[in-house]
C-alpha cells in the first residue's frame, strides 16, 4: 500500500499543478523546487491549462505487474502548451489515430488499483482536442 | 608536463584479470554461483590474487531475488570475509560505474587491488515482474505510474528521432544486424546466429517503431574484473595487463520528459568529453567502441553524444558499415547487449572485460585489428547516469 505517496501528490494527478519560477518565469512541471532554467529556487505554485500536443507516443502490449489488464494501451509524451513535457497515458483515440503534434488536454481518469481491494489511483490522462461542431 | 603514455606509471591503474559467465536462462544457477563463477575466473588470470577490495554492479536482486546487501553475500560466498566490499547501483549503468568506483580507489592510493564484479539474476521472476522492476530506474511518480516501461520510453525516443531528422524506414537495422554478426563469433553470447536485412525487416513489433531486433534480450550472467595498480603489478602475468586510461561519469535527469532535449545524452556527451580530455586523446585515435545498444535508437544517440555522429546522423554510421568490426569505429564486438544479451547492471563490466580481451588480442574471431585503444560506455536508465571509460594497451611495459 502507498496511499501515502499518491495523496501527497493529487494537486499533480488531479489538477496538473507545477510550479512557476519567480526570478525567469520559466514553467515548471512537475514541481521540483529548484528551477531547472536558471537554478534557483522556484516554489510558486502555477496550473497548467492541461492543453498541449504529442512530442512522441507508441503503443505498449508488454505491460509491466499491476497494468496487465490494461494492455494494449498507448502512452505520449506531451508538450504542454506552457512548454514542459509531461508523460501519460492517451485514452478516446478510437476515434483518431495519434500523431506527433495532435493536440491534446488532460483529462482525469483511473490509473491503476493495488490490486482487488486497494485503493484505486486516479490522475491525467490526455485525448484528442474533440472537434467543436 | 608531457606524459609519456607508452610508459607505466605507479599510479595507473591496469585490468590483469577477466571473467565472464555465458549469458542466458541459467535456471539452475543462483545469484551468487554466476557471481562466483566469473570472480574465480578472473582471479585465475593473477595467480589467484585475493582482492583488498571488491564494487559489485548489480540493479535488480532486491527486487528479483529479495536480495540486497551484494558486497558482503559474494565476499564470503567467495571465502574472501575479511576484504572490504560494498555494492554499487545505477541501474543499468551500475556497472560501469562500479568500475569507477573501483578505479578511483585504487588511482587514491587507498587501495591496492580491487575485483569488479557485475551480477543479474533476471529469469526468477515473469516477463511482467521484471519490467515493473526494471522500469523502477525510471521517475516512479511522473513516468512508471502510467504503466510505462524502458522499451516503450525507448520507442518514443525512436520515433521522435525518425520525425525530426526524417529517417528513412529500417534506418536502424544495421545495429542489430551487426551485433548479432559479432555475437555469432561470441561464445558467451546469448544468441549466436548471424541475421539478415529480411530477418529484421519481418521481425514483430514490440512497441512501434521498435521491433524485436531493436531491443535487447534481458537475462542472466555475471562478469569479472581484476584491478591493480601499477606498482604493484606481478611480473608473471598471463596476458598483457590493460591500463585504463581514463574514468569519467555523468548524470542527467532521470525521468526522460525533464531533459531540455530528449533525443540528446546529455550524461554520455558530458562523460566522453571528460574522458576523451582525461585520456588527452582524439576520437579519431579510437579503435573500437563498446556501445551499450539496450535499445537500437540508444547505439544511435550514443554514437552521437561521442561526438563519431552529429545528431541525426548516428544512423549512418550502422547503413555505411563504419560500426563493423572493420569499420571505421566498430562497436559492441563481442555483440553488445543486442546479441551477447543485456545482464542489467552487470553489462558495463561485460563491456570492461570485452575491451580488456580484445586490447589482450584474445577476441578470436571477432579481433579487431591493431587495437590499441578502446572506448566504453555504460547507460543506466534511458541514459539518466553514463560511465565512460577508455582502456589501452601499454607498448613498452
Amino acid at each position: 500500500m502507498e496511499i501515502t505517496s499518491h495523496w501527497r501528490i493529487k494537486k499533480q494527478r488531479y489538477a496538473l499543478v507545477g510550479e512557476v519560477c519567480p526570478h525567469c518565469s520559466a514553467k515548471i512541471f512537475p514541481p521540483r523546487d529548484i528551477c531547472p532554467e536558471c537554478g534557483d529556487e522556484a516554489k510558486d505554485h502555477y496550473q497548467f491549462s492541461g492543453r498541449g500536443e504529442v512530442y512522441s507516443y507508441t503503443t505498449l502490449y508488454n505491460a509491466p505487474a499491476g497494468y496487465e489488464e490494461q494492455a494494449p494501451y498507448t502512452v505520449a509524451m506531451v508538450q504542454l502548451e506552457e512548454g514542459p513535457l509531461v508523460t501519460a497515458q492517451l485514452t478516446d483515440i478510437d476515434v483518431k489515430e495519434p500523431e506527433v503534434g495532435m493536440p491534446v488536454e488532460m483529462v482525469t481518469r483511473k490509473l491503476g488499483s493495488e490490486g482487488d481491494r486497494g485503493i484505486l489511483i486516479y490522475g491525467y490522462k490526455f485525448r484528442p482536442v474533440l472537434e467543436t461542431a | 608536463m608531457m606524459v609519456n603514455k607508452n610508459h607505466k606509471t605507479n599510479n595507473d591503474v591496469f585490468i590483469i584479470g577477466v571473467g565472464m559467465t555465458p549469458v542466458g536462462e541459467h535456471w539452475d544457477r543462483s545469484l551468487r554461483e554466476l557471481a562466483l563463477e566469473a570472480m574465480t575466473a578472473a582471479r585465475e588470470e593473477t595467480g589467484a590474487m585475493r582482492p583488498e577490495a571488491m564494487f559489485v554492479a548489480n540493479m535488480l536482486a532486491p527486487a528479483l531475488s529479495r536480495q540486497s546487501h551484494l558486497g558482503a553475500l559474494l565476499a564470503d560466498f567467495s571465502g574472501m570475509r575479511g576484504i572490504e566490499a560494498v555494492a554499487v547501483g545505477a541501474a543499468g549503468a551500475s556497472g560501469g560505474m562500479a568500475l569507477r568506483q573501483a578505479y578511483l580507489a585504487l588511482a587514491s592510493g587507498m587501495v591496492n587491488t580491487a575485483l569488479v564484479v557485475g551480477v543479474e539474476k533476471i529469469t526468477e521472476r515473469v516477463t511482467a515482474e521484471v519490467e515493473a522492476a526494471l522500469i523502477t530506474s525510471s521517475d516512479a511518480d511522473y513516468e512508471s505510474i502510467h504503466g510505462l516501461t524502458q522499451t516503450v520510453l525507448a520507442a518514443m525516443l525512436m520515433r521522435r528521432y525518425g520525425f525530426e531528422f526524417n529517417v528513412p524506414e529500417h534506418a536502424f537495422a544495421g545495429f542489430s544486424i551487426t551485433a548479432h554478426a559479432n555475437g555469432a563469433q561470441n561464445p558467451n553470447a546469448m544468441f549466436r546466429r548471424p541475421i539478415k536485412l529480411e530477418t529484421y525487416q519481418r521481425a514483430a513489433i514490440l512497441s512501434d517503431p521498435i521491433n524485436m531486433f531493436d531491443a535487447a534480450p534481458v537475462a542472466d550472467g555475471a562478469a569479472a574484473i581484476f584491478l591493480a595498480r601499477g606498482d604493484i603489478l606481478p611480473s608473471n602475468l598471463p596476458f598483457p595487463p590493460v591500463r585504463i586510461d581514463a574514468s569519467a561519469a555523468a548524470v542527467s535527469a532521470v525521468a526522460v520528459h525533464d531533459r531540455p532535449n530528449p533525443l540528446s545524452l546529455a550524461a554520455a556527451e558530458k562523460a566522453a568529453r571528460v574522458a576523451l580530455e582525461r585520456a588527452a586523446i582524439n576520437l579519431d585515435q579510437i579503435d573500437f567502441f563498446e556501445v551499450h545498444d539496450r535499445y537500437s535508437i540508444f547505439a544511435a544517440l550514443s554514437l552521437e553524444a561521442a561526438g563519431f555522429a552529429a545528431p541525426g546522423e548516428g544512423w549512418k554510421l550502422a547503413e555505411s558499415g563504419a560500426i563493423a568490426l572493420n569499420g571505421q569505429i566498430p562497436i559492441c564486438t563481442f555483440g553488445g547487449s543486442k546479441a551477447r544479451g543485456d545482464t542489467g547492471g552487470a553489462t558495463g563490466v561485460y563491456q570492461a572485460a570485452e575491451a580488456a580481451l580484445q586490447l589482450q588480442v584474445r577476441a578470436g574471431d571477432i579481433q579487431v585489428v591493431d587495437a590499441k585503444i578502446g572506448l566504453i560506455q555504460s547507460l543506466g536508465g534511458i541514459g539518466s547516469t553514463a560511465a565512460t571509460h577508455i582502456l589501452s594497451t601499454v607498448e613498452t611495459l
